[in-house]
């Protein structure tokens, strides 16, 4: 059984767990020159979980793709400096660690919801008590 | 399951890190070395860090460090007139090593506060594997 109410905030919490990644990636790579800094967006993957995303068409699998495509579907962007390096790397760690942060506080308040409707189904199903 | 990904790449980080740290503590050390032949003289070292997995970075967004290597710097080295030091060449000059204090010093810092980053990003991230792990509790 596919319970709508809880489907939706495992497709948050799923989202939630990718950026963790990307944005861990890039903190990890603060310091690595010519590392692009990327990110995920939620109205996009969101958007893609409802109807299907506007990508170019390949006709042939040598094309590049105009995005990079996470195995979920998700698309990844590079990041757009608000300041350049020498070093052509694009991550901002002040940035970044505060994008993390948001983030975990994101996966944070999904579990609590997530926890809420689970709460309130064993509620229904003891009947109260 | 992603998330445990970030301990491999923010792993992979502290790791390289570590080795920066070591390589800045063996510049420091040598910050004062002299000799009287300028290819016995230590050479400031740095390490080079690239992307790991950049190819594959496009389909799972996830990128670690690698350590490429420990290059030795070409700065020029500098020549002292210095006759009584017995490391002297026939003309009296000894070299000092091309260690910039200052610049290590930096470097320092900037390896600290990078791998404390990473520290960090691995605390955040077990907090939230645990929350996960006790759902519905």
């Amino acid at each position: 059984m596919d319970i709508p109410a809880i489907s939706q905030y495992e497709q948050a919490l799923k989202f939630r767990a990718l950026r963790n990644q990307v944005l861990s990636s890039n903190i990890a790579n603060a310091d690595t020159p010519n590392y692009k800094a990327r990110d995920v967006s939620f109205a996009d993957a969101m958007g893609s979980a409802r109807h299907e995303s506007l990508n170019m068409t390949k006709t042939s699998e040598l094309h590049n793709n105009a995005w990079g495509t996470t195995s979920d579907g998700t698309r990844t962007s590079y990041r757009i400096p608000n300041q350049m390096t020498l070093d052509g790397n694009t991550v901002e760690v002040d940035v970044e660690q505060a994008e993390f942060a948001e983030n975990a506080l994101q996966y944070r308040a999904s579990l609590a919801f997530l926890d809420g409707q689970i709460r309130g189904l064993r509620y229904a199903l003891k009947g109260g008590d | 399951m992603s998330l445990f990904k970030v301990f491999d790449v923010a792993g992979g980080a502290m790791n390289a890190q570590s080795v920066r740290m070591n390589v800045t503590a063996s510049n420091l050390a040598n910050a004062g070395s002299v000799s009287g032949d300028p290819e016995k003289v230590y050479r400031a070292r740095q390490p080079v860090f690239s992307s790991f997995n950049e190819s594959m970075a496009k389909q799972t967004g996830v990128a670690g460090v690698r350590l490429d290597g420990v290059v030795e710097s070409a700065a020029p080295l500098l020549q002292i007139y210095q006759p009584d030091n017995p490391e002297a060449d026939v003309d009296g000059n000894v070299y000092a090593t091309n260690v910039n204090t200052v610049e290590e010093m930096v470097n320092m810092m900037s390896a600290s506060r990078s791998y404390k980053n990473n520290v960090e990003m691995i605390n955040t991230t077990k907090d939230l594997l645990l929350q996960t792990l006790s759902l519905g509790r």
